[in-house]
């Protein structure tokens, strides 16, 4: 049961930690100081959650036992995260357009584990509401901004999320572990709100002046650990001083 | 959620209110309410539990090891616990707090529905720090640390923090 807890939580936090890392990208290369810092603070917000699931997580674990091990010392496979927030901020409206999908459901997930029976995942989950609806604040405003903007914002917000819209189903996705989770009490039954997810993005995505994609072919792996091309590029990022000088400290 | 009155040794108060937050060395952790219960054991070893202001505070750690030096340099060997529940809100900043904070050039956290107001729709309620005008415009959502937002005042010209309420 520990280490179906420790796998769980995993699979909530990698997705903050990674997409968190592809945020503090940005740092010193927003495309304006506002969304630079709007950005980054993001990521800041992210990451503090990471820390609190993690140093639980690493109480859960025999190998990896502090939350520097967790994030830093697995190999690729044992990440967990989804597709979506490995993607590239290959422009601003891709950075906008992930965080978007993201936070719709961030913020859904975050709801549902305040009624959680694992009284650590409530006060992780209580904490990160106030965050996380911040955050979608911030992307639904940039959504509506880009796509009732110019014609040139307007076809790259539409090109990103056409493009990001084969990941959004794989947040969905239950493993064995997170069914067993369910059953448990402590973890998300995510299909309770999928339709809501959907029409969220709907709604915004008409304000915006935007077509919702029809297409209903999805990507999928990252919750089993299979990643896309980029993810290794990350973690050598993530990992690099880790790997170079082993137990380093601050 | 009811928040719970924090539990502070009357002996470590004055100790405690020593210790600033180090990205508004103005503002007093006590004022911040930040500080959620100090208690001193039989053997004299005091225990302090903080909450962050958001989780990815970086303040945290420093805030943690000032409280641990303030309390050595008055004789008591101490731990610093960091708990999550129940979440900070803006509510436990305190009237002196505030009024550190504007006079700081920080405009304090209005109430959550007129926040709401100001970020979302845009409407003009935070009164600059320097000149009291509510003539104000959000700049960015997000301001120097993530406990503020960017303003900038209309008719003094000037840009200023505003710190955003948190419920």
């Amino acid at each position: 049961m520990k280490q179906d807890l420790y796998t769980y939580i995993l699979g909530i936090a990698d997705n903050n930690l990674i997409l968190g890392q592809r945020l503090g990208e940005l740092c010193g290369h927003g495309p304006s100081l506002e969304t630079d810092i709007a950005c980054t603070n993001i990521s800041l917000d992210l990451l503090g959650q990471v820390r609190s699931y993690y140093q639980y997580a690493a109480q859960l674990n025999e190998r990896l036992t502090s939350e520097d091990q967790i994030a830093f010392m697995r190999t690729e496979r044992e990440y967990l995260n989804v597709l979506l927030v490995e993607q590239p901020n290959t422009n601003f409206a891709y950075t906008i357009a992930r965080q978007f999908l993201y936070d719709i459901f961030h913020k859904l997930f975050i709801q549902n584990l305040q009624n959680s029976t694992d009284q650590t995942l409530v006060a992780i989950a209580n904490k990160a509401i106030k965050e996380v609806s911040y955050h979608q604040r911030f992307s639904s405003d940039w959504i509506v901004r880009l796509g009732d903007g110019t014609d040139e914002s307007h076809e790259k917000i539409q090109t990103a999320i056409d493009d990001l819209w084969t990941y959004t189903n794989e947040l969905f996705q239950l493993t064995p572990n997170d069914e067993q989770m369910i059953k448990a009490g402590k973890g998300v039954n995510t299909a309770l709100f999928k339709d809501t997810y959907y029409a969220q993005i709907n709604s915004i995505l008409n304000e915006a002046t935007l077509a919702t994609p029809q297409s209903k072919w999805f990507q999928k792996g990252g919750k089993e650990g299979i990643h896309t091309e980029h993810m290794g590029y990350i973690l050598s990022d993530l990992q690099y001083m880790q790997r170079t000088y082993p137990n380093m400290e601050w | 959620m009811t928040p719970k009155e924090p539990h502070i040794a009357p002996e470590l108060y004055a100790i405690l209110a020593k210790v600033s937050d180090p990205e508004i060395p103005v503002l007093s952790i006590m004022d911040m309410g930040v500080v959620r219960s100090a208690i001193i054991d039989e053997n004299n070893y005091v225990t302090v539990q903080i909450t962050p202001t958001y989780s990815g505070c970086p303040a945290m750690d420093v805030i943690g090891d000032d409280i641990k030096s303030a309390l050595a340099a008055a004789g008591y060997s101490a731990t610093v616990e960091l708990v999550l529940s129940p979440a900070w809100t803006t509510d436990w900043i305190t009237k002196e707090g505030r009024k550190a904070l504007k006079k700081y050039g920080i405009a304090p956290p209005l109430t959550a529905e007129a926040d709401k107001d100001v970020l979302l729709h845009g409407k003009r309620l935070v009164p600059c720090p320097q000149c009291k005008s509510t003539h104000t415009v959000l700049v960015s959502q997000f301001g120097s640390t993530a406990c503020k937002a960017l303003f900038k005042c209309l008719d003094c010209k000037e840009p200023f923090d505003y710190f955003k309420c948190l419920k």
